[in-house]
């Protein structure tokens, strides 16, 4: 029976249902967790022996640049990232090239490899929602979403300036329906419309040009609209000042404008599976790539770590979670659509540089960068970037990411849990570094190790509570999409300071499960699964949405292409999977 | 030292793909094991026997290798990739990437090569006896990182942005160079016996360029400091008097860059 599989004598961390380590069977049937398989079942099920294994919820990575405009620029302008790592077909898989921004199949097997079997494209300017459709579809191994850059929109700045909130709502409801999006990413807002003039905004008060709107403005509205509309996941942020010394400051203070907005997700027709822990989101932001929002000092040359103000505020409060941004050294590509910060980078490095305008939308920046453990702001930020997850105290308010290719590649990830899960790894790397790393920020003194259920929490189950995707990932409980990593890690013979064992056991799981079907094993792909693309589907108004529309049709003349060419059909979709919401507006 | 001697017997109608051809993939192997390594003709991998008569075996190490391609291949490329010790022959014209990523030993052709000779290479010796086309010693495509150690003689003429963003090693050009030569270097030395047609050291910013002929049209950014005679950079050897450039002011890392010009051939700078 297809989807069928049962995975004996793992040591199962499934941290949504509080099993820690338990050395246990998980059924699959038909691609979903059940509780056991019949007799007859298990005679026709695959059976996989995990004694000896680690076996987790399949990997979430809940912010990763991987499809669209931006994306593919840094592929068009970055020949040297392709010529030495690269794939050769087989008769299952395509050939693929790239090493901080691969080929869309590539991107699809290496996330395999890993474990991981859900991946969000961070951000999707509206505009490039077909095109970033046509390359998720094309995404092999994953299912995904994308979310959608809202951060400096003119409507909406203009309704937020016109305190027309209602309008306000039917509008990103429509958006999300008409691009087949996720959720509301904000980027650096107001500042990136600012940068159409040159300019950028540095502080939370400050009015951009001719929208008037102050960033403090678009966080606190799109905060309220989100939960308004009822999203599964909080507003994601990027926050103003970004790769700035000091920003560390205006970060912690965005981070408190949304304090009193409470978590209010509508999205009830959907089939939880089983979990013990409380799957719903109750956080009202989720801050991404933290370290390049945290950075100390007052200019490169007092430049330190700036982590524990965001971590001590995290700490102390409830509404935020956050993802990291770690830096594993090496080269990256750095793309955002935070335009005005890679500006400045440009002006730094003097490497090369890609700047897109979208219309009347948002904008966006790539450059390719190179992180060396001899610099000492990159020395910094590597150590920043495991500050943040080591910091905060409580797992479930942090993801580990690498904002790929930002900070680095995503397959560095397995490098990133080593350093999490040992103090050795850290000061090993420690004395390879630039000595700005040991004395600008904490990490020396930091002797937390996390254990395999905080790494499966920041790994797989808090991406997945995040984002509202624990009715079916990042967890094992009954009703469960079957997806399932299974580690060569003996949890009961775990020698932390043998670090190598952990980057080679997370790099390539022993299998990768997907819906039930093993998919890759020992780094091998074995079979290309269906997948799905996730979007929310909100219902709104309707008379609210006809004057709504209006209005866009009205400002549809600064486009550049037709109101009908606008929408993203969903045959540009691999299998839709709205999730409804009811929204109460 | 062992001597494997490749024929080519093929017509190449493709051209093929074959980094495998080193010291160091050959050491070890008996002329059989050597006719069964891969290289890629299009989309499909072949055994050097199907392209060349294999004879000899190869030595314990690289080190103790020597390979002599005995004809015209200037439809093979990469030969000698990234090879680290050993000899290689080519009794002929070579294709594209002979020497690429090159670390240590000696390449000798004696015909002509074609583009990106020594590409990004670290080290060793690759002497072509005849012409070569565009990029010798630079950078693969997009990346500013060429060149960074050993050494690239070609006796005849080479083509297009010699040495470009190499950062150690030397070029030594026996005859005339094309445009863009050393440009966006920043360490390394690069001399042209013969003339340039234009843009040399354009954005450099390191190294060391020496120009024996003319320069067609001279880079803009650059500021006379000296006039020296008869310099000698090691084993190196360029006679006459020269003008002392600094450069290229034309962007930021102002003037690092030394740029030596034939003053006799460029009597009007």
């Amino acid at each position: 029976m297809a989807g069928t599989i049962a995975i004996k004598n793992g040591y199962v961390f499934d941290p949504l249902n509080e099993i820690n380590g338990e050395r246990m069977d998980i059924f699959i049937r038909n691609g979903k967790v059940v509780t056991e398989l019949s007799a007859a079942e298990l005679k026709d099920a695959k059976e996989i022996d995990a004694s000896g294994k680690t076996v987790m919820p399949g990997g979430v990575d809940s912010h990763s640049h991987v499809a669209g405009a931006k994306v593919n620029v840094g592929r068009m302008m970055r020949p040297e990232d392709h010529y030495k790592f690269y794939q050769k077909k087989t008769p299952l898989t395509h050939s693929g090239c790239g090493y901080s921004v691969p080929s869309v199949y590539l991107g699809g097997y290496e996330y395999s490899k890993m474990g991981y079997t859900t991946v969000f494209e961070a951000a999707v300017p509206p505009m490039e929602a077909r095109h970033t459709h046509e390359e998720m579809r094309a995404t092999p191994m994953l299912d995904m979403g994308g979310y959608l850059v809202l951060g400096n929109n003119w409507f909406l700045m203009r309704y937020l300036k016109e305190g027309d909130i209602e309008k306000a709502a039917a509008y990103i409801s429509w958006m999300m329906r008409t691009h087949k999006t996720y959720g509301i990413k904000c980027v650096n807002p107001a500042g990136v419309e600012n940068w159409g003039w040159g300019e950028n905004v540095h502080a939370l008060d400050q009015a951009n040009i001719h929208f008037e709107v102050t960033p403090e403005d678009i966080i606190k509205g799109l905060a309220e609209l989100n939960e308004m509309l009822g999203f599964s996941m909080p507003v994601h942020l990027h926050a103003n000042n970004l790769g700035h010394p000091g920003c560390w400051e205006i970060t912690r203070d965005s981070l408190k404008i949304p304090k009193n907005i409470k978590a209010r997700p509508k999205d009830h027709n959907v089939e939880w599976a089983e979990t013990k822990v409380n799957p719903r989101r109750h956080e009202s932001v989720y801050l991404t790539h933290c370290q390049f929002n945290a950075f100390g000092g007052t200019s490169w040359r007092d430049f330190e770590s700036g982590v524990k103000g965001i971590t001590d505020y995290v700490n102390s409060h409830d509404h935020v979670v956050m993802d990291s941004g770690c830096v594993p050294f090496g080269d990256a590509t750095v793309m955002t659509g935070d335009g005005p910060a890679i500006h400045d980078l440009y002006v730094l490095t003097g490497n090369k540089w890609s700047n897109t305008d979208v219309e009347c939308e948002c904008g966006s920046g790539v450059l390719p960068f190179t992180y060396l453990k001899s610099n000492p702001v990159h020395s910094v930020q590597w150590a920043m970037g495991l500050e943040v997850l080591l910091y905060v105290k409580d797992a479930w308010k942090s993801i580990m990411t690498t904002d790929s290719p930002n900070g680095g590649p995503f397959i560095k990830y397995p490098q990133v849990i080593a350093w999490l899960m040992s103090n050795k790894a850290r000061q090993d790397t420690l004395n390879e570094c630039h000595k700005w790393a040991a004395d600008r920020s904490g990490l020396a003194a930091e002797t937390r190790e996390m254990t395999l259920n905080e790494i499966a929490i920041v790994t797989r189950a808090n991406a997945a509570r995040t984002i509202g995707l624990s009715h079916s990932k990042g967890t094992l409980g009954v009703g469960a999409d079957g997806d399932v990593a299974i580690y060569d890690l003996d949890p009961a013979k775990l020698e932390v300071s043998d670090y190598e064992s952990i980057i080679r056991a997370f790099e390539n799981a022993a299998y990768t499960i997907k819906g039930g079907e093993v998919v890759c094993q020992r780094g091998e792909i074995v079979a290309i699964p269906e997948k799905k693309t996730y979007y929310s589907d909100i219902a709104v108004n309707a008379d609210e949405e006809k004057k709504m529309i209006e209005d866009v049709k009205n400002w549809f003349k600064y486009y550049t292409i037709g109101f009908s060419n606008y929408p993203t059909p969903e045959k540009y979709l691999a299998n839709p999977t709205p999730i409804k919401i009811d929204a109460e507006v | 030292m062992a001597e494997v001697i490749l024929k080519p017997v093929s017509k190449f109608e493709l051209t093929i793909e074959a980094e495998v051809i080193t010291p160091d993939n050959f050491a070890g192997k008996n002329a059989q094991e050597i006719g069964k390594l891969l290289v890629w003709e299009g989309p499909q991998q072949l055994p050097i026997s199907n392209f060349f008569e294999v004879k000899g075996n190869g030595g314990s190490s690289a080190q103790d290798t020597t390979i002599v391609i005995d004809g015209n291949v200037p439809r093979v490329k990469r030969i000698g990739e990234a090879m680290t010790a050993g000899r290689i022959l080519v009794k002929g014209s070579t294709g594209m990437h002979v020497g690429a990523f090159m670390q240590g030993g000696e390449i000798l052709v004696e015909g002509n090569s074609d583009s990106w000779p020594g590409m990004e290479m670290k080290g060793g010796l690759l002497h072509i006896k005849g012409n070569s086309l565009d990029h010798v010693g630079s950078a693969y495509r997009g990346s500013w990182k060429g060149m960074t150690g050993g050494r690239i003689a070609i006796d005849g003429n080479a083509g297009n942005q010699v040495g470009g963003g190499m950062s150690g090693g030397e070029i030594v050009i026996g005859g005339n160079v094309d445009n863009f030569c050393g440009t966006r270097i920043n360490g390394g030395l690069i001399v042209v016996k013969g003339n340039a047609i234009r843009t040399v050291g354009a954005e450099m910013t390191g190294g060391t360029i020496v120009v024996g002929g003319r320069i067609g049209k001279f880079t803009p950014g650059f500021q006379q400091t000296a006039t020296e005679s008869n310099l000698k950079f090691n084993d190196i050897e360029c006679p006459g008097e020269f003008k002392k450039f600094a450069g290229d002011y034309a962007i930021p890392q102002k003037g690092k860059g030394v740029l030596y010009v034939s003053a006799e051939n460029n009597e009007d700078l």
